[in-house]
């Protein structure tokens, strides 16, 4: 591992916003890099991963904030003035030259410094070019760095695609960089090529002794390679860490869901160091405020398969996939599936128990400003929520469409759609749940566990029995716990959003 | 029986009657009245006169160094004019510009007689007309054939992935080395087809020339209608035919038009 001079900050980027005709790309970022180190910015596409490296090549100037390289300020510093260099996500090889131009095309542009003595003993320096013999020699270095000897007269067009990135990794290296930048270089190889390079990037990372910062969206090659992640999402830093820290401490459910295969529950905190979900009370280590309700992440690995009778959830297997080394079982418990990792398989319909120990759970704040549900949508066009059916507005999935007379939705641009079945994100903020003493009113019933007197309300949770669906809502009536009453929401207040795939 | 079938094969008979009548029958007709003419006897005769008469001439010969020069002064005028403004047109982000692309290439649509006659009422009003003749063809020929150097430019230029030259850039080049490493070479097949699209009717279109200059200037084109209206000569017509087609040919040859090109990345080209 290249040597890391712990303070030596090779770039900091200060308070960094970019925005792209109102959209904002990156959102008020702090980060810095230390130099040496093999950084990488990791997250879904459009997270603003891209355009702060753009930032720190100089090709997109920050709306506002500083970037900081080695303590100078060269926000508004053309490419071209910095000394970084890039690996470009398509190569972007220039196919008029051929490969010993398109490496060389930095160096022929280079001034070094060169000291003469003159006859009277003076030493002078003077910025020259580089000559013919140098170029030569330093593209050659850079080509056998890349196991590429011998490919200076070939064209580009002429070259694979794993060939293309390694003379683009040479066409930067080759200027000796302080910093250099990739850019998701390894995104259009082939997967063996892929596991290939990442050895070879790290090897080369190594012997350089550069800092490299790294983008990608793949959350194993960042683990693989990087000293440090910057997870980030809709512009933000989510976490920086190792990758140790990353995956045994997520800092909140996104990076536990994007990094590895995780179960994420919905849980309350009910006591000192324990947490419920899943209808269950489990022991934990970290310790949050009381009726706070949380985040549980429990990685596939850290939950024990056992009998029905012994394991602390219980729950039926259903389906069971051969992973190479290890099964990945689904369980549901309940109406919860459950992921579990083992070298140990079962059959299909077993009812098996479940231990999860106390430091295999992890526990996260959860961002609670909205009640979100998982939903789907039914035949009457109402959602199915929170252990209850509401009326609900299903245009609003697509924007611009309306209802024909047989209850098919017609989009803007006329396609007839289906909604039976589909699943959403359902959404409902605090102020437009209504409770009422009929239970029989409304979409669902509940007990109230918790009242919380806010200063000018109460907040109260409704959780509903079957499947201990929390609904969380502001009043300004006491009410007394353990009432059990009906939740009504008006079906404007429900906001729903289709659920996407999530891309990994 | 078996029903008839329409297959590629037969889909190619119209274009291949088209090719026939409309392309390879009229060449060899003109072939022919190029190498043929009256014997002593008033028999037709296989011959090299018209080809040695054009040679030796000096007003042909003259034409055609006229020729040439108006056909090179209007293509660098046109390439100097146009490169700029579809270099600015392409790399730019404005979301109007195809409005502004639409009006430089509109002239296109309007009757040319019309605009070559509104033009010779303006170089009249400002009094150029019938002293500058060479001025006013060029202006013509320039007014005429911008937007056939406008449009391959700008396909080509908006074509170059912004990544090369940001590549150029983030490897140490300003603006100037990026636009000329980069940028240009990478333009030239934008360039040469701009060359090609001005430059051969520059030489032959005869209409700007006529009417500019009040046929005060002869050109190849010109010329070849002379033969083949006034003087009734189709022979030496025909052989003017061939060596401006022959001229055209090694043009292309030498700026590359023909070059086999397989990448695709060096952008539109229209030839």
């Amino acid at each position: 591992m290249a040597k890391l001079s712990k303070d030596e900050k090779i770039i900091q980027i200060v308070g960094v916003s970019k925005v792209f005709d109102e959209t904002v790309a990156v959102d008020n970022i702090d980060l810095y890099v230390r130099k040496g180190e093999f950084i990488t910015f990791l997250g879904p596409s459009g997270c603003g991963k891209t355009t702060t490296l753009r930032m720190i090549a100089g090709f997109d100037i920050p709306t506002s904030g500083k970037i900081l390289l080695n303590g100078k300020d060269i926000t508004n510093l053309p490419p071209n003035k910095r000394p970084v260099n890039t690996v470009f996500q398509r190569y972007a090889l220039f196919p008029h030259y051929n490969i010993y131009d398109n490496i060389a095309f930095g160096l022929k542009l280079k001034k070094i410094p060169v000291t003469y003595v003159n006859d009277k003993g003076e030493t002078y320096t003077k910025m020259q070019k580089l000559t013919r013999k140098e170029i030569d020699e330093k593209v050659k270095n850079a080509l056998s760095v890349v196991d590429l000897e011998g490919f200076e007269k070939r064209s580009v067009s002429t070259l694979s695609g794993g060939q293309q990135q390694r003379v683009a990794i040479a066409r930067a290296i080759v200027n000796e960089p302080e910093i250099l930048l990739l850019d998701e270089p390894l995104g259009a190889l082939d997967l063996k090529m892929r596991k290939e390079m990442q050895i070879e990037l790290k090897e080369m990372h190594r012997k350089l002794g550069i800092t490299f910062i790294y983008v990608t969206h793949d959350q194993e090659e960042a683990l693989t390679m990087s000293d440090t992640i910057v997870v980030m999402k809709d512009g933000k830093i989510q976490q920086i860490g190792t990758p140790t820290s990353i995956y045994n401490e997520p800092a909140n459910a996104f990076v536990a869901d994007f990094i590895g295969d995780s179960n994420i529950f919905n849980g309350t905190m009910v006591a000192p160091r324990t947490v419920r979900f899943c209808n269950k009370n489990f022991d934990c280590l970290d310790d949050f405020e009381k009726n706070e309700k949380v985040d549980v992440v429990v990685r596939p690995e850290d939950i024990r398969m056992t009998y029905p009778e012994d394991g602390m959830l219980k729950g039926k297997v259903i389906s069971v996939v051969f992973k190479g080394v290890h099964y990945e079982i689904t369980v549901k418990v309940r109406k919860t599936e459950v992921i579990v990792q083992s070298t140990e398989s079962r059959e299909m319909g077993d009812t098996i128990g479940l231990v999860i120990q106390p430091d295999g759970i992890h526990i996260m704040k959860k961002e609670f400003t909205i009640n979100k549900y998982d939903g789907y949508i039914t035949k009457k066009n109402t959602v199915v929520f929170g252990d209850g059916e509401f009326e609900c507005d299903v245009t609003k999935l697509y924007p611009g469409s309306h209802l024909d007379e047989e209850g098919y939705l017609i989009t803007a641009n006329g396609e007839q759609i289906d909604l039976t079945d589909v699943d959403v994100n359902v959404e409902v903020e605090f102020k437009d749940i209504e409770i009422s003493d009929n239970a029989e009113e409304g979409g669902t019933q509940g007990h109230i566990v918790s009242i919380i007197y806010k200063g000018d309300h109460y907040q109260v949770i409704v959780r509903t029995e079957e499947n201990e669906e929390d609904f969380v809502l502001d009043t300004e009536d006491l009410w007394n716990e353990n009432d059990f009453v009906g939740v009504k929401i008006a079906p404007e207040n429900i906001r729903l959003t289709l659920k996407q795939e999530n891309n990994k | 029986m078996t029903a008839f079938r329409f297959s590629r094969k037969q889909l190619c008979i119209p274009y291949a009657l088209f090719l026939i009548l409309f392309v390879v029958i009229p060449m060899l007709l003109i072939l022919f009245y190029a190498f043929t003419g009256e014997g002593a006897n008033g028999n037709l005769t296989f011959t090299f006169g018209n080809f040695i008469n054009f040679f030796t001439s000096t007003a042909k010969l003259s034409t055609l160094l006229m020729s040439f020069t108006i056909a090179i002064i209007s293509t660098a005028l046109c390439l100097v004019i146009a490169y700029p403004l579809a270099y600015i047109l392409a790399r730019s982000h404005w979301k109007k510009k195809y409005v502004l692309l639409m009006l430089f290439i509109m002239p296109m649509w309007i009757n040319f007689v019309l605009r070559i006659t509104a033009l010779r009422e303006l170089l009249d009003l400002v009094g150029l007309l019938g002293k500058e003749n060479y001025l006013n063809t060029i202006i013509g020929m320039v007014y005429d054939f911008l937007p056939f150097m406008i449009l391959p430019l700008y396909t080509t230029l908006e074509k170059i992935d912004n990544s090369y030259l940001e590549a150029a850039s983030d490897l140490g080049g300003n603006k100037l080395t990026v636009f000329t490493k980069v940028t240009f070479p990478l333009s030239m097949p934008g360039v040469i087809s701009g060359i090609t699209m001005v430059f051969m009717p520059s030489m032959t279109n005869y209409v700007v020339s006529d009417t500019l200059s009040n046929f005060n200037i002869t050109i190849l084109g010109k010329l070849i209608d002379e033969y083949f209206t006034t003087f009734n000569n189709w022979n030496m017509g025909s052989m003017i035919s061939i060596i401006l087609l022959v001229i055209i040919f090694v043009t292309m040859l030498l700026t590359g038009g023909f070059k086999d090109n397989k990448n695709e990345a060096r952008g539109a080209n229209l030839w």
